[in-house]
C-alpha cells in the first residue's frame, strides 16, 4: 500500500492544496478568490477519494462527495449569489501587501512542515507528510482570515482552514464518518449564518468591509 | 453504630437541620427550634470526641460511595480527630445555647440560621476527612458557609467589605491547599492513607514546599501574619456567636489542617523549617496583640487578639516540629500538648469573650469601646464572667490561659538541647517575643476591663443597659466554668492528650493525674511542676483576708465620693480614661515602630472656642507594604489589559492568530 506511486500521488494532492491556498492569498477580486476556492475544495475531495482507495476505507468516498457537492459547487454557488444580489465591491481590500503575506506563509507553510515532521515521528510517512500539509493549509486558512477586510473574504478563509482539517482527519486512519458529517454540517451552518450575517450587515452600513462593524462600535481603526 | 457513625449522622444531621431552617423560616419557634437541635447534636459530637479519646483505640475508617468516581469518600475518626471534635462540638453547643437567647435580638435570622448548623457541620467534616478530596470540599463548604454569616449583615458597607476580603482570602487558602494536597498525591494517591505511607520515599524538597502551601493555606484560614487580615474584618461583622465560633473554632480547624498534614501526613521536616514556624508565630503573637492595643473596637480588638493566639499555638506547633526533627520524643510530646492545650483553652475564653462582647453589644448597641463604661453595675453577671475570660485569655493562674503558655514556656526552656545553633538561638528569641505577646495581652484586657466595665458611662446607651438573658448568661457561666476546672485540673487534659502525642510525636509525658493534688510536673517533678489548685486556695485565702483585713481595719459600708478629676469635681465621663488614651504609652514606644503611628495636637487659634483636639494616626504595615503592593500590581495589570477589550474582530483573530503560531515555534523548539 504504501508503494511509491501512491505515496507520491497523495503527496501531490495535499501539496496541491497548499499551493491553491497560496493561490487564494494573493486574489484580489472576490469572484476569482471564489473561483480558486471551488478548486480548492475539488482537490480536496480527489485526495480523500485517493486516500479512500490506498486506505481502502469506503466511508471517506461520502467525505469526498460531500467536500465536491458543498465545497466545491454548492457553497460557491451560493456565495456568488450572494456577492451579486448585494452588489459587492469585488475588490477584496487587503491589510498588508500580497508580497509580504505570501513571504508570512511560506514561513507558516516551512514551520508546519518542521514541527509535524518532528512529532510525528511514529507515524507511517505519508500520513506524516499529509498532517504537515494539513497544517500549513490551516494555518494559511487562518492567514486569509486576519489579512482581509472584506466579510466574504473572511468566510473563503474559514472555509479552506476546515479543508485543511478535512485533509488531516481523511490522513489518520479510523476516523469515524459521523465526525467528518458533523464537521461538514457545522461548516454548512456557518455559511448560512454568516451569509444571513452579511445581508444584515449589508443592510445596516451598506458595505461589508468590516471596518464599518468598528466605526459602529465607536473605534477608529 | 461505632462513633464515627455517630459523628457523621450528628453532621448530616445538622446539614439537615439547614435545610429544615430554610423551609420553615419565618416560623415562630424556629430560631429556638434550630439552636436547641444544634446545641444537642453539638453537644454529642463533643461526647463522641471525649469517648473515643479517653479509650483511645485503633483508628475508626468509614468509607460512602459518594465523591469522585474510583475514590468515594473516606473518613476517619483518629485521636487528633476526636479532640477537635470535642473542640468542635464544645463550642459549637455552647454558642448554641447563646444563639438561643442572643438569636432573638437579630434582624435578619433567616439569613443566620441554615447557616449555622450546616457550618458546624462543615467542620466536624473536616477534622473527620479521610483523603484529599472530601477534605477540600468540607474546608470549602466550611469557608463559603462561613462567608455567608459573615455577610449576615449585608447591608452594613463593613460586611460587604469583610466579605469581599474574605472570598479573595478564602480562595487563596483553598488554592495552596488545593497545591499541597497534589504533590503529596505523588506518591500514591489522594486517600490520606496513601500519603502517610509515601512519607517515608517523599523528598524533602517536597515535603518543605507542602509545609510552605500548608502555611499559606491553612495559616491563612487560621490568620497567621501576614495574612490574618480577613480576620479582624470579617470576625466582628458576623452575629457575635458565630464570631465566637469563628474566632474560636474556626481557627482551631485551620490548626488541625497544619497539624494533620505536617505531623501526620508527613516525615519529620528538616530543622530550620521548624525555625519559620516558629518565627511566623513569635511574629503573629506579637503582631496581634500590638493591634489588639490600638483598637478601640471590641470585637474587632478580641478577633486581633485571636491572630495573637494563633500565634502562640504556631510557637507551640514549631517547637514540637523542631524536637521532631531531632528525634527529642518527649520534648516534642511536651509541645504538641502545650499546642494543642491552647487550641482547646483559646477555643474556651474565646468563645466566652465574644459572648460576652456580644451581650454588651445588645445592652448598650455598640461596639466602640469610647461609647461604654460603667457597665459593671448594669450588667454584674456579664462582667464577672467577661472578667474570668480575661483574666484566663491574659494567661493568669488559676485560669487554663496560664497552663498552656506555661507548658510552651516549658517545652521552650528544653531548646538548649537541641542540637543546631540556629534553634538554639532563635527559641530563647522565640520565648522573649512569646512573654512580650503574653504581659502585652493582659495590659490590653486590663484597658478592655477597665474601659468597658469599670469607670463611668461615657454615653447614654451604656447609662441605661440591661443585662442580657438567662440562656446568655448559662453559656459564658458555662464556659467560665471550664476555663477554670481545666486550669485547676489540668493534669486530666494532659494526659488525654499523650495519645495525640504518641501518634504525631512518637513521645509521651509522665502520667500526670496519679500526682497528688493536681500538681503537673511535665518533665519530670524534679525539674518544674505548677499546681493549680494550690494556686487558686492560695489567691482566695489571701484575698479574703485582704477583705477581711480591710473591713475591720478600716471603714465599713460603701461610701460614694465624686472620682477624682484634677481637684475639678467635673461630671464630664469624657475626663475618664478612653481606650485611645490607655493605649498611649504601648503606642508611642511600640505603636511609633511598628504602625508608625503619629499624633498630632490641633489647637484652635487664640478667640476660637471650640476645644483643641488630638488625632492620632495609625499606618497598618501589612496593608501598606504588603497588601497595598499587590494591589497596585494588579490595577496596573489590569489597566494594561483594558487595552484588549477595544480590539476590532480582526485584531483579535490575529491576537489568536499569532498566539497559536507562537505555541507552534516553541513546540517546535521544544522538540
Amino acid at each position: 500500500m504504501t508503494s511509491g506511486l501512491s505515496f507520491d500521488i497523495a503527496h501531490l494532492l495535499a501539496g496541491g492544496l497548499v499551493l491553491i491556498s497560496f493561490m487564494m492569498l494573493y486574489q484580489d477580486r472576490l469572484y476569482a478568490l471564489l473561483n480558486v476556492y471551488a478548486f480548492h475544495a475539488l482537490v480536496l475531495a480527489l485526495s480523500v477519494s485517493w486516500q479512500a482507495w490506498i486506505q481502502d476505507a469506503p466511508h471517506l468516498y461520502v467525505t469526498a462527495a460531500i467536500a465536491l457537492v458543498f465545497k466545491a459547487l454548492i457553497i460557491p454557488a451560493a456565495l456568488h449569489r450572494i456577492i451579486a444580489r448585494l452588489g459587492i465591491r469585488r475588490q477584496v481590500e487587503q491589510v498588508v501587501g500580497a508580497g509580504l503575506t505570501m513571504l508570512a506563509g511560506m514561513g507558516l507553510v516551512a514551520l508546519s512542515v518542521v514541527l509535524m515532521l518532528r512529532l510525528t515521528r511514529s507515524v507511517e510517512t505519508y500520513a506524516q507528510e499529509d498532517l504537515a500539509f494539513a497544517l500549513a493549509v490551516i494555518l494559511l486558512g487562518l492567514l486569509i482570515m486576519v489579512t482581509r477586510r472584506n466579510a466574504v473574504s473572511q468566510v473563503v478563509g474559514f472555509m479552506s482552514l476546515e479543508n485543511g482539517l478535512i485533509l488531516a482527519a481523511a490522513g489518520a486512519r479510523g476516523m469515524p464518518l459521523v465526525v467528518e458529517i458533523s464537521v461538514a454540517f457545522s461548516v454548512l451552518i456557518a455559511l448560512i449564518v454568516i451569509g444571513v450575517f452579511l445581508f444584515r450587515i449589508r443592510e445596516r452600513f451598506d458595505t461589508v468591509d468590516v471596518a464599518a462593524l468598528d466605526e459602529f462600535r465607536g473605534e477608529k481603526q | 453504630m461505632n462513633l464515627i457513625q455517630l459523628a457523621f449522622s450528628l453532621s448530616v444531621l445538622l446539614l439537615a437541620l439547614a435545610v429544615v431552617a430554610v423551609l420553615m423560616r419565618g416560623r415562630g419557634g424556629v430560631s429556638g427550634a434550630v439552636y436547641s437541635l444544634s446545641a444537642i447534636a453539638s453537644g454529642l459530637l463533643g461526647i463522641a470526641g471525649v469517648a473515643f479519646l479517653l479509650r483511645a483505640g485503633a483508628p475508626q475508617l468509614m468509607t460512602l460511595p459518594i465523591g469522585l468516581p474510583w475514590l468515594g469518600m473516606h473518613l476517619r475518626l483518629d485521636v487528633l480527630s476526636a479532640f477537635f471534635l470535642i473542640v468542635i462540638g464544645l463550642g459549637g453547643a455552647l454558642n448554641a445555647i447563646y444563639g438561643l437567647g442572643y438569636g432573638r435580638h437579630e434582624e435578619d435570622r433567616a439569613r443566620v440560621l441554615p447557616f449555622y448548623p450546616s457550618f458546624l457541620a462543615a467542620m466536624t467534616l473536616v477534622v473527620l476527612a479521610d483523603d484529599a478530596f472530601s477534605f477540600l470540599l468540607s474546608w470549602e463548604l466550611m469557608s463559603l458557609l462561613s462567608w455567608a454569616l459573615v455577610l449576615s449583615h449585608h447591608r452594613k458597607d463593613e460586611a460587604r467589605q469583610a466579605g469581599v476580603v474574605y472570598l479573595i482570602m478564602a480562595a487563596f487558602g483553598t488554592m495552596s491547599l488545593l497545591l499541597a494536597f497534589g504533590l503529596l498525591a505523588r506518591e500514591g494517591g489522594y486517600g490520606f492513607e496513601a500519603m502517610r505511607a509515601g512519607a517515608g520515599v517523599r523528598d524533602t524538597a517536597v515535603t518543605v514546599v507542602v509545609i510552605l502551601l500548608m502555611l499559606l493555606g491553612a495559616g491563612s484560614k487560621a490568620g497567621i501574619v501576614p495574612l490574618h487580615v480577613w480576620l479582624p474584618l470579617a470576625h466582628p461583622a458576623a452575629p457575635s456567636h458565630v464570631s465566637a465560633l469563628m474566632s474560636g473554632i474556626m481557627t482551631k480547624v485551620a490548626i488541625y489542617g497544619f497539624v494533620r498534614v505536617t505531623f501526620d501526613l508527613l516525615a519529620p521536616a528538616p530543622w530550620w523549617m521548624a525555625m519559620v514556624v516558629m518565627a511566623i508565630g513569635a511574629v503573629t503573637a506579637v503582631m496581634g496583640v500590638l493591634y489588639a492595643m490600638m483598637q478601640h473596637d471590641l470585637k474587632r480588638l478580641l478577633a486581633y487578639h485571636t491572630v495573637e493566639n494563633i500565634g502562640i499555638i504556631f510557637i507551640g506547633l514549631g517547637l514540637a516540629m523542631g524536637f521532631r526533627s531531632n528525634g527529642m520524643e518527649t520534648a516534642g510530646a511536651l509541645a504538641m500538648t502545650a499546642a494543642l492545650f491552647h487550641v482547646l483553652n483559646h477555643s474556651l475564653f474565646k468563645s466566652l469573650l465574644f459572648m460576652g462582647a456580644g451581650s454588651v453589644l445588645t445592652a448598650t448597641g455598640t461596639r466602640d469601646m469610647d461609647r461604654m463604661g460603667g457597665l459593671i453595675h448594669r450588667l454584674p453577671v456579664t462582667s464577672l464572667l467577661f472578667l474570668i475570660g480575661a483574666v484566663a485569655i491574659s494567661a493568669l493562674p488559676p485560669f487554663n490561659g496560664f497552663v498552656s503558655e506555661w507548658l510552651t514556656f516549658q517545652a521552650i526552656l528544653l531548646s538548649p538541647e537541641l542540637p543546631q545553633w540556629g534553634l538554639k538561638i532563635l527559641t530563647p528569641g522565640v520565648g522573649g517575643m512569646l512573654a512580650l505577646a503574653a504581659a502585652l495581652a493582659a495590659a490590653c484586657f486590663v484597658k478592655v476591663y477597665g474601659v468597658v466595665f469599670l469607670g463611668r458611662p461615657r454615653a447614654p446607651e451604656a447609662a441605661s443597659a440591661v443585662e442580657v438573658d438567662r440562656w446568655s448568661q448559662g453559656a459564658m457561666a458555662a464556659l467560665a466554668l471550664f476555663c477554670l476546672a481545666l486550669g485547676i485540673m489540668p493534669g486530666l487534659v494532659i494526659d488525654a492528650l499523650q495519645p495525640i502525642a504518641l501518634a504525631l510525636t512518637s513521645g509521651l509525658l509522665p502520667a500526670q493525674a496519679s500526682d497528688p493534688w493536681m500538681t503537673i510536673a511535665p518533665i519530670g517533678a524534679g525539674r518544674a511542676s505548677y499546681n493549680g489548685l494550690l494556686v487558686l486556695l492560695f489567691i482566695a485565702a489571701s484575698a479574703m483576708m485582704a477583705a477581711w483585713l480591710i473591713h475591720r481595719l478600716a471603714a465599713r459600708g460603701v461610701r460614694r465620693a465624686p472620682a477624682w478629676d484634677c481637684g475639678f469635681e467635673m461630671d464630664d465621663p469624657t475626663t475618664q480614661y478612653s481606650a485611645a488614651s490607655f493605649a498611649q504609652p504601648i503606642r508611642r514606644t511600640l505603636g511609633s515602630i511598628v504602625f508608625r503611628a503619629r499624633e498630632t495636637v490641633h489647637m484652635p487659634p487664640p478667640g476660637d472656642n471650640r476645644p483643641a483636639h488630638l488625632e492620632v494616626t495609625l499606618l497598618d504595615p501589612v496593608w501598606d507594604s504588603f497588601y497595598g503592593r499587590i494591589h497596585g500590581a494588579v490595577a496596573w495589570l489590569a489597566d494594561r489589559a483594558n487595552v484588549l477589550q477595544f480590539l476590532t474582530i480582526r485584531r483579535y483573530l490575529s491576537i489568536v492568530f499569532a498566539l497559536l503560531v507562537f505555541l507552534l515555534l516553541v513546540l517546535t523548539l521544544w522538540n
